[in-house]
């Protein structure tokens, strides 16, 4: 059995939990300045790297893991949001993109290898790619909406040497995650494509939409149904809406999401909406609370958290969905789905 | 849940492929990809479900041109909601296309013509970057002709395709559409042959879909358009039950089956399913009965005419039909005790119709002047027959009201004058029309003699705007009440409340365009209404004056900081001195040309209808009456060229001058060969011929010096902003300047014709063209000089839209326009052109050029130049203008007011 067949597996019997955020554990640490880059020889200010801290303090990110996965998350990922090429050239930290990922991706495994030895229970390794900080469907420059800062094929090549790290660190699974530009997801797809043709083994894929308004739409421009349209050829593992807002506010589009995707679907929400001073102050039974309904409503199969989320944010929504019934995977009419920003179906 | 378009059958426009539309491929062969993506925009409003890009053209880079459009078209949320169909014969270039695509696209085309491995390869991309596919019938062999070929390539292609995993709902097939009827007996099952293979293809190949290039199908039949949208609906009646998907068509090619004439229909049936042998020669016979003829008008035409008389009547009006109006108006009489009930009967209830429907926005201005022009002619039937009546029984008229109208004393331009006054009659207002160059004294002559309600100034230059400042003074004086209306283009409800209430003791209502019209001069004649309507709009303008006064107006500079903070072009970019310099005259360009320059918009905008040409065409409220009004423009435009109704005379000079220094900072001083009349300085033609004021400072050889005072802007400029004159483009110590005069001579002749037709439409269509043609005569003149008289631009190419969009280099400000404010430089201009010789153009008192269609300015050649307003200005300038021009401040006050509140 692939891990990919395991986890449908366990999908099927149960709400699989996912983690939660690195970011916010990491800033908790309390990590020195130079903490961040020690002994990388890099220069310039790493403090805010997170990424690199897998490579200079592993035993926090170890920390961090372990607290969700005694927190009850099954599903891990990886701590790369920025771990690409295109992000670490903030930092001058370009060259070390490759040791990022695998170092990351390793603890991960360790992590979860050792909680399985103990009581069994079947984890998963997410290997975690972000968006990038460029768009391949805007132009920075409103006066040349025809501009791109990056080209597909090089946004393609990005996400090809992190993917391949993180698979060759331990990943069971590539997470192309927080999608604002449909294209740049697009161009992680077809990277992920050709990785598993030059490993010749199947490198299962999870997508998950960010949407930047309430209407249901991302950054791009795309509705959720459209997104899940130019997405589908993936055959991800599961579609998943995370971090935009809180879980109250996503409520309406994983209902749209869970109707239409036949796959696996995931949630990972913000703890509700930041306040006035940038500061996430839902607390987890809240959280859990409004998760809790979905789950009633059968409409999810892997929760998380994003923005704001805590392991104790993890371990009440675990509690709160033990024993509801997993979704269903819809079966879907054959017929030609077609997206622009909007969707357009033409019926058999 | 959102919104999600689901389809059954999905036509695809042509409209973004080069291929398919000249149009495109002429904007993506000129580079102007503003005008491409519009062109998009268009499809997209128009309902397409799908885009097709395709930029398969020999002398195009293809793939740089679709990444380019694609990604423009990706830009704007209007276009990019629906889903692209990347579209060429190239690999390469589909495959650049689908890296700038965001959504999930249809790939069109890729085929086994090469092999299976790269047939194979290629879906397998399609595959990996998530995309639908086009699959053409066409193998190693060639392009599948018959039935049986058509469907053992998509059959094999199909097990290929699913074979490597490729979902079978995302590929299309295309079995090839290929011409019928063209007198080859083996093309004549081509028709045939693809409607059955579509449905065995559709019974072999689950979830698979079909398409269709449909234009092929009638190529035979080009240029009779009648024929190719009937066959072209045929066959999608019959291919749309066989299992036909989508095709790609022009939208605008197709017909409503049912509406099709039957003998037509029946013949296209007879060709597409081969039903008799010689169905071929059938439809080629009948075919020649459709050249050239509106099939669907045709058809509407006959059912009307067997209406009973009184929908036939407001049919005719809704519609603005006139050629049966007076037969049918004849009938009516007949059918009606009293000839006056006619006209308050059906053809009062047929206007009431167009009242309401221009009222509430669903009938638009040209359609009511051509109701108007039914309505007129069926009441000149009925007049004599009313009078005859009126005379037997003493009866009063029954108009609505009586209003006066005039264009004011010093203007000559009446199309708006015109367009309100049979808006007005077509609601049942008498209108007294005094015409163009209406003396005051004349309009409250008339208003009083005729017992009017009220009086409707008109005027579109600025200097009307004091004309109608005396008129209101004048009838104050006499002692009147009654209301006047102001309209025009210059007219404003500023100036109206400023200038010409305060000069009024009735009340005075700026009328903002037709449409308002009749609301006012119904709620003036309202016993309940008036009261408060006068009672509102003194309120307001009594506001708008408190408001003027409270405001602090901009602040200006003194003149001299003003002159100090002048614009600092780069003068020695100055443009070469002239190939030919020198006054040179056109005594009869050709209108054909001219025609190409036309500038639509405004052609549009003078009819009230608002947009952009050509969007607003498709516009989804005006495009209707958009087309049928440049159709109507066309058919004139034909006749006007054809039959040489008009003559565009013209005259463009180049002559070598300077700015001045010092205290003629402001003035440009041409020197000019002495073989006219020495300059000139003030003053209106007629006293020019009289009285020539002698050239101020004659100083060189056979040369005489004549100086172009210019205005400069006074208002205080943020940050680094200059305040601008146009003589900051010349360079003091030499350089050269430019001059022209256009006019459209020989309307009259035509425009009596109409009046006397009761044809309102056509003399406002006329008039509106004519207008239009100076304008382009302008543009086409200042490429000419630009190109091959100045020369400073030799290699310029451009299109008309970049023409329109001033995207050359230079500029021509206008007398009276904001740059140059002033209209009275144009006598100054006229005689450096020897203007009224060469172009037959007059000036009137207030220096309105007649005939009206006309335009006259100065060319400025230097790369920085570009329009601007003179705006306010400050005493100072006027004072220090006086002196230059060598008037007396009044007259300069007179000739710049409007610069001065």
């Amino acid at each position: 059995m692939t891990k990919a067949d395991e986890f449908r597996a366990e999908a099927a019997r149960r709400i699989l939990i996912k983690d939660g955020p690195y970011g916010t554990q990491i800033q908790a640490a309390g990590l020195a300045a130079e903490d961040y880059g020690a002994g990388t020889g890099l220069i310039g200010d790493q403090k805010g790297n997170n990424d690199l801290v897998n490579l200079t303090q592993g035993p926090v990110i170890r920390r961090i893991c372990d607290a969700y996965i005694d927190a009850g998350a099954v599903l891990l990922a990886t701590n790369t949001f920025n771990a690409n090429r295109i992000s670490q050239a903030d930092y001058g930290a370009e060259a070390l993109v490759r040791d990022i990922n695998v170092s990351a991706a390793r603890i991960v495994r360790e992590a979860v290898d050792a909680a399985m030895a103990k009581d069994g229970v079947a984890r998963f390794v997410a290997g975690a790619m972000g968006p990038t900080n460029k768009t391949l469907s805007l132009s920075p420059d409103v006066d040349d909406p025809g501009f791109r800062e990056v080209t597909f094929d090089e946004v393609k090549e990005v996400y090809r040497e992190q993917a391949a790290a993180l698979v060759e660190g331990g990943c069971d699974f590539i997470l192309i995650e927080t999608v604002f530009d449909t294209l740049n997801c697009k161009a992680a797809i077809m990277a992920v494509r050709e990785l598993e043709r030059e490993l010749a083994h199947e490198v299962p894929a999870m997508i998950s939409l960010t949407l930047t308004d309430l209407s249901g739409r991302n950054l791009s421009g795309h509705t959720v149904e459209a997104f899940w349209h130019a997405v589908r050829h993936a055959k991800p593992l599961a579609i998943s809406l995370n971090c935009s807002f809180g879980a109250d506010q996503l409520r309406p589009h994983v209902q749209v999401l869970a109707g239409i995707a036949d796959t696996l679907l995931m949630a990972y929400p913000n703890a509700g909406l930041p306040n006035d001073l940038g500061e996430y102050d839902e607390v987890p039974e809240t959280t859990a609370g409004l998760v809790r309904l979905w789950a009633q409503n059968q409409q999810v199969n892997v929760l998380g958290g994003c923005c704001g989320s805590t392991p104790e944010h993890i371990a009440a929504m675990a509690r709160a969905v033990d024993g509801l019934a997993p979704r269903p995977i819809p079966g879907v009419e054959p017929a030609m789905r077609l997206a622009g920003l909007e969707p357009f179906v033409l019926a058999a | 849940m959102q919104e999600v378009s689901i389809a059954r059958f999905v036509n695809i426009g042509e409209r973004t492929n080069v291929t398919g539309s000249a149009r495109f491929k002429k904007l993506i062969m000129a580079d102007d990809y503003a005008a491409a993506v519009e062109v998009a925009r268009e499809q997209v409003e128009n309902g397409a479900q799908v885009i097709d890009v395709n930029m398969d053209e020999g002398l195009l880079d293809a793939e740089h041109a679709m990444t380019t459009f694609l990604k423009l078209i990706g830009a704007e949320p209007d276009i990019a909601r629906v889903p692209v169909m990347i579209d060429s014969s190239k690999w390469s270039v589909i495959e650049a296309g689908l890296k700038c695509v965001s959504g999930k696209p249809i790939v069109n085309s890729i085929s086994m013509k090469e092999g299976e491995d790269s047939f194979l390869e290629h879906a397998r991309k399609c595959m990996d970057y998530g995309a639908a596919v086009v699959v053409m019938a066409f193998d190693e062999t060639g392009q599948a002709d018959t039935r049986a070929r058509k469907v053992e390539i998509c059959a094999r292609a199909y097990d290929l395709l699913t074979g490597i995993g490729f979902p079978a709902e995302d590929i299309i097939f295309d079995p090839n559409i290929f011409a019928v009827a063209t007198g080859i007996e083996e093309h004549d099952r081509y028709g045939l042959d693809f409607l059955e293979a579509v449905a065995e293809i559709k019974a072999r190949c689950p979830h698979a879909k079909t398409s269709g290039g449909l234009s092929n199908l009638s190529f035979s039949f080009r240029g009779n358009e009648t024929v190719r949208r009937a066959m072209h609906s045929v066959f999608l009646y019959h291919a749309i039950p066989a299992g036909l998907d989508m095709a790609i068509v022009n939208a605008g090619q197709l017909d409503v089956y049912d509406a099709i004439a039957p003998a037509l229909r029946d013949a296209c049936e007879d060709v597409i399913l081969m039903r008799r042998p010689d169905a071929t020669q059938r439809l080629i016979d009948l075919a020649e009965s459709y050249k050239g003829h509106d099939l669907r008008a045709e058809k509407e035409a006959a059912e009307w005419r067997g209406w009973p008389v009184e929908r036939r009547l407001e049919h005719a009006l809704v519609k603005g039909i006139d050629a049966h109006v007076v037969e049918d108006t004849e009938e009516a009489r007949h059918a009606f005790a009293r000839p006056i009930e006619v006209i308050e009967g059906p053809l009062m209830d047929g206007m009431n119709v167009v009242g309401d429907l221009f009222g509430s926005g669903k009938m638009f201005l040209p359609q009511v002047v051509k109701s108007a022009r039914v309505m007129k002619k069926a009441v000149a039937h009925l007049i004599p027959f009313i009078e005859a009546e009126k005379e037997a029984s003493g009866l009063a008229d029954m108009s609505k009201g009586k209003i006066v109208m005039a264009t004011v004393k010093g203007d000559v331009h009446d199309i708006g004058k015109n367009i309100v006054g049979v808006v007005l009659q077509c609601n049942g207002y008498e209108v007294i029309d005094l015409g163009v160059m209406v003396p005051w004294s004349e309009i409250l002559k008339s208003a009083n003699d005729n017992a009017a309600d009220m009086i409707g100034l008109s005027g579109l230059i600025t200097p009307s705007l004091d004309e109608m400042v005396t008129v209101a003074e004048e009838m104050t004086r006499a002692g009147m009440t009654m209301p006047l209306l102001i309209g025009g283009a210059t007219t404003s409800k500023v100036h109206t409340a400023l200038r010409i209430d305060p000069a009024y003791d009735g009340p005075v209502i700026h009328v903002l365009d037709a449409s308002r019209a009749v609301g006012v001069a119904s709620r003036l004649l309202s016993d309940t209404q008036r009261d408060g309507l006068v009672a509102d709009t003194a309120g307001e303008y009594a506001k708008v004056r408190d408001a003027r006064a409270g405001k602090g107006q901009s602040v200006l500079l003194p003149l001299e900081e003003a002159r100090a903070n002048f614009y600092d072009a780069f003068l020695s970019d100055k443009p070469a001195p002239p190939l030919q310099p020198g006054v040179h005259a056109f005594s009869d360009w050709d209108l054909a040309d001219l025609r190409q320059y036309i500038d639509w918009t405004p052609f549009f905008r003078a009819w009230e209808l608002h947009g952009n040409y050509p969007s607003i065409l498709q516009d989804e409220v005006v495009g209707e009456t958009a087309r049928a009004l440049k159709a109507d423009a066309d058919a004139m435009l034909d006749r006007i060229v054809a039959e040489r109704w008009l003559t565009a005379k013209g005259v463009a000079g180049l002559w070598p001058c300077a700015r001045g220094h010092g205290e003629g900072r402001d003035d440009v001083v041409i020197h000019k060969p002495l073989t006219l009349r020495g300059g000139v300085g003030v003053g209106h033609v007629a006293d020019l011929a009289t009285d020539p004021t002698p050239n101020p400072s004659p100083e060189g050889e056979g040369l005489s010096h004549v100086t172009l005072p210019f205005l400069r802007q006074q208002v205080k400029k943020s940050r680094d902003r200059a305040n601008m004159c146009l003589s900051d483009f010349i360079d003091p110590a030499g350089d050269w300047i430019g001059g022209f005069a256009v006019g459209i001579h020989g309307i009259e002749p035509h425009s009596e014709r109409f009046r006397a037709d009761k044809d309102d439409y056509s003399d406002i269509l006329l008039k509106a063209l004519a207008d239009r043609l100076a304008e382009a005569f302008a543009e086409a003149l200042h490429q000419h000089v630009r190109t091959d008289l100045w020369g400073y631009a030799p290699d310029e190419q451009l299109t008309n839209e970049a023409l329109i969009k001033e995207q050359y280099r230079g500029i021509r400000p206008a007398p009276g326009y904001p740059a140059c404010p002033d209209h009275s430089l144009k006598p100054i201009l006229f005689e450096l052109l020897d203007a009224e010789t060469h172009t037959g153009l007059t000036l009137t008192e207030s220096f309105a050029m007649f005939p009206t269609a006309a335009v006259s300015g100065f060319y400025f050649g230097h790369p920085e130049t570009e329009y601007f307003g003179v705006a306010r200005i400050g005493r100072d300038q006027l004072e220090d203008y006086a002196r230059r021009r060598g008037v007396d401040i009044a007259t300069a006050e007179r000739w710049l007011r409007p610069n001065l509140d």
